[in-house]
């Protein structure tokens, strides 16, 4: 598809840009991209299938070496969690887990070859079909899927402040804090600038968490179709290989890096959520 | 960067991840990992252990060693002196033996000495009357000369 050089590879890039989209109603937001959904399902039935079968079979005598690796994750997740989150772990840690290993899988998804989906596309069916299909496999370089996690981690430290202070104490917090008053008359000139300070603090963190982890998948995978510009020019070609296997090296640290920060932020985020001002 | 209905899908998936990693992955290896954990912790507790009795149990051993040396010795002490009485025992008892069958043999020598002396004495005598009587050419009444020939006798 990148035959020429200039027109060539916009259209490529924004060609691998496009998600496999299905539309269920009028307007922008009654659509479903199916790419991520798809991948990102399946992604997290590996993990689960993978983690379970280990978890079926744990004993506490010699470990195999496959549940000696588990192990190994587990107990990294289960220290950082310890480390920040002083409290009742049976809950906290678990969701770690399943964001820093569903992260990770998922940003993994650019190391594989970008051009993969639609080759595959062209081989069956095609090219004319190829050139209609499209099939982004990295979940994560999709805002929705970032979002998701975001709100749904959102709801979650919002629950744990709620748990630790009650709906009540909950609710004082977020009038009362962060600038405290002694006299009756100033908590309540205070009330709407502490309201807002905390909304903006909550909010900031959804967002926060969102934008970084897509960011920095949408930035890499763009660097990679960059580079697979590269591999349409003959003289372009070997130069075009070294830079994408030294940027995907690079990416491994990238995507343990983000699946990591998503989940410590998680952690601080309830951890603080859990603290009484 | 359009957002759709994708995100309430991709959030329906992340709470069922962390759903099933809640339920069925996290007790369970949790489980397994914090029993390990005190096992090592009881298996290293026990070496410790173990090694405290090993050395409790030299120092006995090397307690019930000397001991037994020292019964030992005074064994053989006591036996050597029993060995050594047994030997004075003996030895008194040889000499008292050989002492007795030296009296036996010394009187039965003198005995025998009295009785050669004796019958030495007889003959004697008998000669002597034999001598007379042939130096007196007559017949020596024997009841006559009687305590004559007993003083002879007993003169010889």
């Amino acid at each position: 598809m990148a035959s020429e050089p200039q027109g060539g590879l916009t259209e490529y890039i924004q060609h691998h840009l496009h998600h496999n989209t299905v539309s269920l109603g009028d307007g922008a937001f009654m659509k479903i991209h199916v790419d991520s959904i798809l991948v990102a399902f399946l992604l997290g039935a590996v993990f689960c299938l993978w983690f379970w079968l280990k978890a079926r079979k744990a004993t506490s005598g010699v470990p195999s070496k496959g549940q000696a690796f588990v192990e190994l994750i587990v107990e990294f997740v289960d220290t950082q969690v310890k480390d920040t989150f002083h409290g009742d772990r049976r809950t906290v840690t678990p969701l770690a887990l399943s964001i820093f290993m569903w992260v990770t899988f998922l940003n993994a998804m650019d190391l594989l070859p970008l051009d993969a989906p639609s080759w595959t596309v062209k081989t069956a069916a095609g090219a004319e079909v190829a050139h209609h299909t499209f099939f982004r496999w990295v979940p994560t370089a999709d805002i929705n899927t970032t979002v998701g996690l975001a709100l749904a981690v959102f709801f979650i430290v919002l629950g744990h402040g709620v748990k630790a202070k009650g709906g009540l104490g909950f609710g004082k917090e977020l009038m009362t804090a962060p600038f405290h008053a002694s006299n009756p008359v100033v908590v309540a000139i205070l009330v709407p600038f502490n309201f807002l300070l905390n909304v903006v603090e909550y909010l900031s963190k959804p967002v926060s968490l969102a934008m970084r982890l897509f960011g920095n998948m949408y930035g890499g995978e763009l660097v990679f179709m960059l580079i697979a510009g590269l591999f349409a020019g003959w003289i372009s070609f070997l130069p075009g290989v070294l830079f994408n296997t030294a940027w995907a090296i690079f990416h491994i640290l990238i995507i343990l890096l983000q699946a990591f920060i998503f989940m410590m932020l998680t952690i601080v985020y309830i951890a603080t959520a859990r603290e009484h001002h | 960067m359009d957002i759709n209905l994708t995100f309430l899908g991709q959030m329906v998936s992340f709470a069922i991840l962390v759903w099933f990693t809640t339920k069925f992955i996290w007790p369970q290896l949790n489980h397994a990992i914090e029993e390990r954990q005190k096992k090592v912790a009881d298996g290293l507790a026990a070496a410790e252990k173990a090694r405290a009795e090993l050395k409790d149990a030299d120092a006995k051993v090397a307690n019930e060693i000397k001991q037994a040396r020292q019964q030992a010795n005074e064994i053989i002490e006591r036996a050597q002196q029993q060995a050594n009485q047994i030997v004075d025992k003996a030895r008194a008892e040889a000499i008292g033996e050989a002492n007795r069958v030296k009296a036996n043999a010394a009187e039965e020598i003198v005995s025998m000495q009295q009785r050669a002396r004796e019958e030495l004495r007889g003959w004697v005598g008998r000669l002597a009357i034999q001598g007379a009587e042939k130096i007196v050419q007559r017949e020596v009444d024997a009841n006559a000369h009687k305590a004559m020939l007993d003083q002879l006798v007993a003169e010889i």
